[in-house]
């Protein structure tokens, strides 16, 4: 466990020196809107990673969350328009992020397709799905207490980040103390040991992939209240910088190692890296790459680490 | 243990594995049912047709098999394809002719290729999370070279070379069968091609026995990185332009053609004429439905069915 601590003492250390850098490189970078709105971000990402950390944690990836965010909101939006109701936005949202989660579920445990391929196909054909449905229209304009949850304040704060603190809370409670939490860890550390100790992996693994849809329907609420339009391509960016959060957070793709606040200070790390970029006025086009080598950085220290953990062992 | 006893079962295996007709059964099917159903299918203008199309799928659909064979990934693929592109064209309008252009789009490809190796095989990093952080990177890349638009006034060399026939035969399809009587030679008759084959299915079997098996690790995905400057070719004389993102997507489309071919994540089995046989698949299936009208994004789900049936297939067969 210390070492846990120690870990994400090292990362919370990255976070205050790059707030140093940020803020000598730039005077918007202090203000307190522009801080607000890097929480905001990291939030939303931290929403959608949440469930995906589940996953990884039991050695498994959900690639298709980014796709899964753009079908669910663009399913909600026609639900709001229709009905005229946030309540069945909402409703609609979780249900088929939650509908992507099971099946992804389902391709894993019933069909023993590796969780990269399952969820990779996954993710084409949500996305082909919300292609063919959005016909290329845009649904824009909810209800103003709808677009609070993404762009509302509440004291000041930005509501999303309340839902952060609220999931964080509960997701904490539910890793750390709880059965279904610590059997997640021990499939993740080994899911043959796991397996022949007496927990049921299969239905384990079920419920981390249909928590990761869930997720990414609650993320996808949020992103819709915030851009108040939805498109079929809305969700295509959020897959890398999800993946991103929970491995700078470190949470091993190995499975068995990692935390729900490791990814919320992942998600910190990558909201300044990219906020910086913004104020410093960097071609957007390049923030794939940056995402893409954090990403890179994120696992070799994750492989070196165990490594030399091994190597004392 | 030698080397020869070491790499011995995985020649044997690889006799056996001719035997997996599956895959033939899935593309007579969808050929059935598309004569029957699709007017105008059944021609033999639109059978050359779907093999124009499908060239591009299959150069890298090639070092895709070899590549999950040694159970990995390589999801840049596409990504990599498009920047190569994008270099070739701009060569092109820059005046550099064909062969330079071609040359360079190599060099990107193997660049990118041997990072992808070198992150996996040296590094140890998993295939799907080392090729999504290079596929960020090349299409980073090819979106602020071009800031996101096409690239055109390649002239007309390239373009008149794409549309010309050697023999009657289209080159794209004579450029994809060569490189699939390349892979097949290296696969099947080559120290490489044992290599491979073990790598997968027991790559500490083959480290201990002293073979050089990191540098083949690599080697595997710098082929992947070649042929994407191969079908950059193609791809750029298709479309009379470079375009930065006009690849993404064909990396899913050739998964889904190796794993529809029969060759799975496990053990180090597959077979590069089902890879063939998955890669005509696809190109039916998107042919026929094309010509019923199916839009092109139901066109991506009814791929993802496909190797869904082709994975229910094969576990009802036992063979998972």
């Amino acid at each position: 466990m210390s070492s846990d601590v120690a870990a994400l003492g090292y990362r919370l250390l990255v976070v205050a020196l790059l707030c140093v850098l940020l803020a000598s490189l730039s005077s918007a970078f202090l203000t307190p809107s522009n801080l607000l709105n890097v929480l905001r971000q990291a939030s939303l990402v931290f929403l959608l990673a949440s469930g995906l950390t589940l996953v990884i944690l039991t050695a498994g990836l959900d690639l298709s969350v980014g796709a899964n965010v753009g079908l669910s909101a663009c399913l909600a939006a026609t639900a709001i328009k229709a009905t005229g109701s946030v309540g069945a936005g909402v409703a609609t949202c979780l249900a088929s992020g939650a509908a992507v989660g099971v099946i992804n579920g389902l391709l894993v445990t019933l069909l023993r397709i590796p969780p990269f391929i399952a969820t990779y196909g996954m993710l084409w054909m949500l996305h082909g799905l919300t292609y063919w449905y959005m016909a290329g229209d845009t649904i824009h304009g909810f209800p103003p207490g709808f677009r609070a949850l993404g762009s509302g304040y509440l004291f000041g704060v930005p509501i999303p980040i309340y839902l952060m603190l609220v999931f964080l809370a509960a997701g904490g409670l539910f890793t750390r103390y709880t059965t279904y939490g610590r059997e997640i860890y021990a499939i993740g550390a080994n899911a043959e040991a796991a397996r022949l100790s007496g927990i049921p992996v299969r239905m384990r693994l079920n419920l981390v992939y249909t928590l990761s849809g869930a997720m990414a329907g609650l993320a996808a609420i949020v992103y819709l209240a915030r851009l108040n339009s939805a498109e079929a391509d809305i969700g295509e960016p959020l897959t890398l910088p999800a993946v991103a959060a929970v491995l700078i957070g470190g949470t091993s793709l190995f499975g068995g190692v990692g935390s729900l606040s490791g990814t919320l200070v992942g998600a910190i790390i990558l909201a300044l890296v990219l906020n910086g970029m913004n104020l410093l006025a960097i071609d957007a086009n390049w923030q794939p790459m940056v995402t893409g080598v954090v990403v890179l950085l994120a696992v070799w220290i994750d492989i070196m680490t165990r490594q030399r953990a091994g190597s004392r062992a | 243990m030698d080397e020869a006893t070491a790499l011995a079962p995985y020649r044997r295996w690889r006799l056996r594995a001719a035997a997996v007709p599956g895959v033939a059964y899935m593309l007579a099917a969808l050929v059935l049912v598309f004569t029957i159903f699709a007017a105008g299918f059944a021609s033999a203008a639109n059978l050359v047709n779907i093999g124009v199309q499908s060239a591009i799928l299959l150069l890298l659909a090639l070092p895709m098999t070899l590549i999950i064979m040694s159970e990995g990934l390589d999801l840049s693929i596409g990504a990599v394809l498009g920047l190569a592109g994008v270099v070739l064209a701009m060569v092109l309008v820059k005046g550099g002719g064909v062969t330079l252009g071609f040359a360079a789009a190599l060099m990107v490809g193997f660049a990118f290729g041997v990072a992808n190796g070198v992150l996996v095989a040296v590094l140890g990093m998993p295939p799907f999370v080392a090729t999504l952080g290079t596929l960020g990177i090349a299409q980073s890349l090819a979106l602020v070279a071009t800031d996101g638009q096409s690239v055109v006034g390649i002239g007309d060399a390239l373009p008149a070379l794409y549309n010309s026939a050697w023999l009657g035969v289209p080159f794209s399809i004579v450029i994809a069968l060569l490189a699939y009587l390349a892979f097949h030679v290296l696969l099947y008759h080559t120290r490489f091609g044992a290599y491979v084959f073990a790598i997968g299915g027991n790559r500490e079997a083959l480290r201990l026995a002293g073979a050089r098996t990191r540098l083949h690790h690599v080697a595997i995905y710098a082929l992947g990185g070649l042929m994407a400057g191969v079908g950059a070719l193609l791809l750029t004389g298709r479309m009379n332009a470079g375009h930065p993102i006009a690849a993404i997507g064909m990396e899913f489309d050739a998964i889904a053609a190796v794993i529809v071919g029969g060759t799975s994540f496990e053990r180090g089995n597959g077979w590069l004429p089902g890879t063939l046989l998955g890669v005509l698949s696809l190109g039916v299936l998107k042919n026929g439905l094309n010509l019923l009208a199916v839009p092109s994004s139901l066109q991506v789900v009814s791929i993802g069915l496909l190797v869904i049936v082709a994975l229910l297939i094969d576990s009802l067969r036992g063979r998972a």
